[in-house]
């Protein structure tokens, strides 16, 4: 009998940082993982801790959402005082290039709706024109039109991130087992039996943060949580000296200077190949915006397949058939890694999730699953 | 610039297989197009050999016979109808057939109804301490020089390595008189017991034996030091190569130089074909990825083959055959040939290849690298030389948990720099198989996606398509 | 670090490294040509400032990336000199331009 408090089975970024929150609380906990070629969406990450645009017709998502970036400098700190790892976060704000007057009327109309939707909590967004962003983001190219300042936005390093995490809550006390993947799940006398082909683990708590394979794994549960895949491709130049001092939606520079440029998104099933109409794409939009990245040369590309729920938002959500199972699952495991690892462990250690997130339970999707 | 419909065969890579392939599928009718990113014909094996045997006959003795007959491939290739085209990198491939080519023209997609990889070897990392200092390069680097360039290493060289490349190459730098000072073979003496026990089939090739056997006694008679034996390499100098230590015998040893080589063989250039993520399969004897295919270079994909070295280790003369085979096989999948002329045409470079394969593996045998070569002991060695992560940091990641590659690299940076992971790919899975006491096969590899060369933005971006996205 | 070996061509060309007048073979590539003309160190990596010279010459090892016309992180080994070529060590990152 392994007898742990909490299994979490998914090690990406959402996995991670729940399983962190919950060593954090004294719970003996485990990570079960998959084995190198996963599915892997916190490889394919962009990296934005981002606030606009979010939640628009949700106003519990964008409320999430706020309080996850607030949380998220604190959050960084802890981690790099228990582990020495920076992930280089940046809070500075962050910027929505608008590259036509429709896209600056439009998302116009989805921030000021959701900023009416959250009442009195300050959300804040500013459009300035270009000559007014060229401090923060040199070379601005002629063809941006506006773009829309939020000071609750920022960024940071996702792979440093997941390995924090990782660090972190090894350093807690954490179990880490990869390739566990989990074939069956079975109600036992006080918990969850998880079959692995490496042997069964016992746990009197199961947390399901398994990205792409959370359906397959909440089915288990008898819970149905609909995930599908979104494939985004981005592209990522040679390292260049410091330039742009905010992220913005098409491209932010990493700490170690290269451009990360990106914003596609297509259904293409489980594809990570990358396309190469896509990749011009990607680059002849992101020069619009910042002519001078033209002679810089892409050293890598991926294509990442992103978490997508129907509606885009959040699953949260217990197993009534099988108590004890948990299922955490969102398309955005940057941004909310601070309330996943602040704010969500005291919901899997017992206590009822908030009123205002009872929407992301499954139970919003009986409706499409029964017809 | 951009070409419109299709082409039925492109081969990428002018060397012995790609020429031979391009060749044969261009005698069967089929429109051949051989896309090469030098400015002329030959691969690695006959670089700029046209250049040497019409122009430089000091050079073409240097490097003797087996160089010089690469003329008269090159010479066949010119004569066909293929549609050569030098200069030319290939920075995407496509399972459908598109082929993403960067020439001084500018960017463009053309695409085939077959694609042929024929893009060779290259050396395999050599990570001993030092290794990036300037100073250090590959033997292969060398007879580069000399083929490509007419140079010869001035200064002190101080060789590190071992297999039949090495020796070659120790033996032609001794005769063009550069200022050799020691020749340090690594071949470990446990591997002529293993190599003994296949060395039956290898006699046929007796007379590459006995050339083999001839360069060693060459450079013996030379006088110039020679160590058999070596073993813990390092190479040492403040900011650039100053020389390299060693252990021969149970001796240690201290040689100063200003130039080191180091060989250990030669791994496919495997990375466009990696990139499609076709089937691969570990190989013990050559310790490194080969593509899974049939006798006729046949891929787990539809439209793509692999020929010569780039499939897995054969030598030139195995790529000639290995490229024809390839090149009927395409004429026959595209409908110019049928099977049983395919067969009967075919049939004596089969023969020949699987003939060859004993020589191989005898060679394989002979000289297995030393476990140091694929696994550094010492944590402070650079393993990834692009980003400058030590053998130390993948074991780090080892202990923290990560069983592969592409976790490694998530955690570690390895196989991000410019190189996407050719130098260092090996050796970081040699690194993670022996920390979490599993095979290599298991393992795996870096995911290698493109651009398989550097391109520029504006090359990306302007690259011409019918149909561009909004 | 390398000379010529025989049968030399004298067709030359004048480029300039680091502001230095070179007349090299026509047609050679600038690897070779900076190597022929004793340079040893062509950039400084990005990661640590440390020195780094040509390791593979058949460029898969992207140690030779020097500076060409302004164009940054060229492969030397790649590309052949031309007459009035201004060629610079790559120093670290590329310096952009916004």
């Amino acid at each position: 009998m392994s007898g742990f408090d909490v299994t979490v089975v998914g090690g990406g970024l959402v996995g991670a940082a729940i399983a962190y929150g919950l060593a954090g609380k004294g719970l003996k906990t485990a990570i079960l993982d998959e084995g190198d070629i996963a599915h892997r969406a916190s490889r394919g990450n962009f990296g934005l801790v981002w606030v606009q645009g979010k939640g628009h017709g949700r106003p519990e998502y964008a409320t999430w959402t706020l309080t996850s970036a607030e949380l998220w400098h604190d959050f960084a700190q802890q981690l790099q005082d228990e582990t020495g790892i920076d992930v280089e976060h940046s809070n500075q704000g962050g910027v929505f290039l608008n590259l036509s007057a429709e896209e600056e009327v439009g998302h116009r109309a989805v921030l000021e709706d959701i900023k009416r939707s959250l009442g009195n909590r300050p959300y804040s967004f500013e459009f300035m024109d270009r000559a007014a962003l060229l401090d923060w983001l040199p070379g601005l190219g002629p063809d941006v039109v506006s773009g829309c300042y939020s000071p609750h936005d920022g960024h940071a390093n996702p792979l440093k991130l997941l390995r924090a995490l990782h660090q972190a809550f090894q350093a807690r006390g954490g179990q880490y087992r990869p390739h566990h993947p989990v074939t069956a799940m079975t109600a036992i006398n006080g918990g969850v039996r998880l079959t692995t082909p490496d042997g069964d683990i016992e746990s009197a708590k199961v947390v399901i943060a398994a990205g792409l394979g959370t359906q397959r794994l909440a089915a288990m549960a008898g819970l149905y949580a609909p995930v599908g895949p979104n494939q985004g491709q981005l592209l990522i130049t040679e390292r260049v000296d410091a330039q742009l001092k905010l992220p913005t939606n098409l491209v932010r520079q990493t700490g170690e200077g290269g451009l990360m440029l990106g914003f596609s998104n297509e259904e293409a099933g489980y594809d990570t190949m990358t396309r190469p109409v896509l990749l011009k794409n990607i680059a002849w939009r992101c020069r619009q915006a910042f002519p001078f990245i033209g002679g810089l040369k892409v050293v890598r590309s991926w294509a990442a397949l992103r978490i997508m729920t129907p509606d885009g938002f959040p699953i949260y959500d217990r197993a009534p058939e099988m108590p004890g199972v948990h299922v955490a699952t969102c398309h955005s495991g940057v941004t909310l890694a601070a309330v996943h690892a602040q704010r969500l462990p005291d919901w899997i250690a017992g206590a009822a999730l908030p009123d205002d997130m009872t929407c992301f339970e499954t139970g919003r999707f009986n409706v499409q699953a029964v017809s | 610039m951009n070409e419109p419909a299709s082409h039925d065969l492109i081969v990428i890579g002018a060397g012995p297989a790609g020429m031979a392939a391009a060749v044969a599928a261009a005698r069967h009718d089929l429109d051949v197009v051989l896309l090469d990113d030098q400015p002329a014909p030959g691969g690695q094996v006959f670089r700029n050999v046209e250049a040497v045997v019409a122009k430089s006959p000091s050079r073409a003795a240097l490097l003797g016979r087996d160089y010089g007959y690469g003329a008269l491939f090159v010479d066949a290739m010119r004569q066909s109808t293929v549609d050569y085209r030098p200069e030319t990198d290939v920075w995407q491939i496509g399972e459908d057939g598109t082929v993403g080519t960067l020439s001084p023209a500018g960017t463009a997609l053309i695409s085939g109804r077959r694609i042929i990889i024929a893009a060779g070897a290259m050396e395999r990392p050599v990570p001993v301490p030092g290794w990036t200092l300037p100073g250090v390069m590959t033997a292969g680097a060398a007879q580069t020089l000399l083929k490509t360039s007419n140079l010869v290493p001035d200064g002190r060289v101080a060789m590190v390595g071992s297999g039949p490349l090495f020796f070659l190459v120790a033996r032609q730098l001794l005769a063009a008189e550069a200022d050799v000072v020691a020749v340090l073979d690594t071949t470990s003496d446990e591997n002529y017991q293993a190599a003994q026990k296949v060395i039956l089939g290898a006699l046929k090739f007796w007379r590459d034996l006995l050339k083999g056997r001839r360069w060693m006694r060459e450079i013996t008679k030379s006088g110039v030091p020679f160590h058999h034996e070596v073993q813990d390499v390092r190479i040492f100098g403040q900011d650039r190569a100053d020389g390299v230590s060693f252990e021969a015998k149970g001796i240690e040893h201290q040689i100063e130089a200003d130039i080191v080589l180091l060989h250990e063989g030669v791994i496919p250039n495997q990375h466009l074909a990696r990139s499609l993520d076709c089937a691969v399969r570990w190989d013990e004897e050559q310790l490194c990825w080969h593509v899974d295919c049939d006798t006729w270079g046949a891929t787990s994909l539809e439209r793509i083959a692999v020929a010569g070295d780039s499939g897995s280790i054969g030598g030139a003369a195995a790529a000639t055959h290995r490229g024809r085979l390839a090149g009927l096989d395409a004429a026959r999948r595209l409908g110019t040939i049928d099977e049983a002329t395919r067969d009967r045409l075919g049939k004596r470079d089969l023969q020949a290849d699987q003939r060859l394969a004993s020589l191989r593996l005898f060679l394989d045998r002979l000289y297995r690298p030393r476990r140091e070569v694929l696994v550094p002991p010492e944590d402070g060695v650079v393993v990834c030389r692009c980003e400058e992560v030590t053998a130390g940091d993948i074991r780090q990641a080892a202990a923290l948990g990560v069983t592969g590659p592409n976790q490694a690299k998530a955690f570690t940076r390895a196989g991000m720099g410019p190189c996407q992971g050719r130098n260092c790919g090996l050796t970081v899975s040699a690194i993670l198989a022996d920390a979490g006491g599993m095979a290599a096969a298991d393992v795996g590899q870096f995911r290698v996606r493109p651009p398989i060369k550097p391109i520029t933005i504006d090359e990306l971006a302007d690259l011409a398509v019918d149909d561009p996205l909004e | 670090m390398f000379r010529p070996y025989r049968d030399t061509d004298d067709a030359t060309v004048r480029i300039h490294f680091e502001g230095q007048a070179l007349d090299v073979p026509a047609g050679e590539t600038v690897a070779a040509a900076l190597l022929a003309n004793g340079v040893s160190v062509f950039r400084t990596t990005p990661v640590s400032g440390a020195e780094r010279g040509p390791y593979c010459m058949i460029g898969v090892c992207f140690e030779c990336l020097v500076e060409i016309d302004a164009l940054a992180n060229r492969q030397a080994c790649q590309i052949q000199v031309r007459d009035g070529m201004q060629i610079r060590r790559q120093a670290g990152a590329v310096a952009a331009v916004p």
